[in-house]
């Protein structure tokens, strides 16, 4: 999903900076807030930002005879909801722009809209449909996991199209193109990318069970007491 | 063995199955480079030329290394925070034996 550094037009390049700026500020507002009201989410957080960045990291080999990298932002979406990951997507997102040339300042905005922005949206949506339905946290978890790596992918899709509608198909027939190469190649990634999330969650609720209670994860158990409506 | 571990480990093996399947059927007919160089190369092929270079290339050797350092620090993190939840739920099992853990 890293569009290459000059890879998109300078309109475009500016048009999307302005676009998730707004986010990554208040992303960064919504960590400062939940670090200082909350310092027990402190190590979470930690570990929602580890996640993203170990899987972003990643290039795997896909059915399709291509490599792509997962992304890894929907348990810090499930976990703090979606604001906290435009801040921490968007630094996996600088790392890999000045360290690894891989991404690019000028294609930051758009790579963090995609990446820190619809991605946690879309998979912390998903994973609310799920539990609204009745569905369980795993169900959920692995709902959200897998939806926010594939719209990451849909967004860059979208967002290339945009940049470089074909001449005679136009934005549709550009749109097939890049999704052409992105989304097929991404779906087992994605449902790899699930199944870890489904791990991760599962070792949070037996080792972290106070702290995905206050979060809202899990309903806090009735356990002992008997009294609390299962 | 308890049955979570057992699952737990079933989990890892399903992740690992869903990548290595793929990578044996092929035999190494692949190339498997990656999409976001596959658009950058239609792109380039299309006539556009990039407008700005990244301040920073590393060289591929190099550049591998760096990536294995941000699996590394990202591992490194994830483990040291699971390995303290762990323990401290370990610790108040040890103080408060009459409730389990689930």
């Amino acid at each position: 999903m890293h569009i290459a550094e000059g890879f998109l037009p300078a309109a475009h390049a500016v048009g999307w900076t302005v676009a998730a700026a707004p986010f990554v500020v208040h992303g960064a507002r919504a960590v400062v807030r939940e670090v200082r009201e909350n310092p027990e989410s402190t190590l979470l957080l930690g570990a929602a930002g580890a996640f993203t960045f170990v899987l972003s990291a990643i290039k795997l080999p896909s059915i399709t005879g291509s490599s792509s990298h997962p992304t890894g932002t929907g348990a810090g979406a499930i976990l703090f909801r979606p604001p906290v990951m435009a801040l921490l997507g968007t630094v996996v997102l600088l790392f890999q722009a000045l360290l690894l040339a891989h991404g690019g300042l000028t294609t930051l905005g758009a790579n963090a809209f995609a990446f820190a922005v619809v991605g946690p949206w879309v998979g912390y949506g998903a994973y609310r449909l799920v539990r609204a339905l009745g569905g369980g946290l795993l169900p959920g978890v692995f709902a959200g996991m897998v939806l926010a790596d594939l719209a990451t992918y849909v967004t860059t899709s979208l967002q290339l199209a945009l940049a470089f509608p074909d001449a005679s198909s136009g934005l549709a027939g550009a749109a097939a193109k890049f999704l052409g190469i992105f989304a097929i190649t991404q779906i087992p990634l994605a449902i790899g990318e699930g199944v870890l999330g489904v791990l991760l969650f599962r070792v949070l609720t037996v080792n972290a069970r106070p702290e995905l209670e206050r979060l809202g994860v899990l309903r806090p158990a009735p356990a002992t007491t008997a009294g609390g409506a299962a | 063995m308890s049955r979570r571990a057992l699952v737990n480990v079933l989990l890892v093996l399903a992740v690992v199955a869903l990548f290595a399947i793929p990578l044996l059927l092929d035999g190494g007919a692949s190339e498997y480079g990656g999409t976001d160089a596959a658009v950058t190369e239609d792109l380039e092929a299309g006539g556009y030329t990039p407008w700005f270079e990244s301040v920073f290339s590393p060289a591929g050797e190099v550049e591998s290394g760096l990536f294995a350092l941000q699996a590394a620090i990202g591992g490194g993190v994830l483990g040291y925070v699971l390995g303290r939840l762990r323990g401290r739920r370990l610790a108040q099992e040890k103080a408060a034996p009459g409730s389990p853990a689930p």
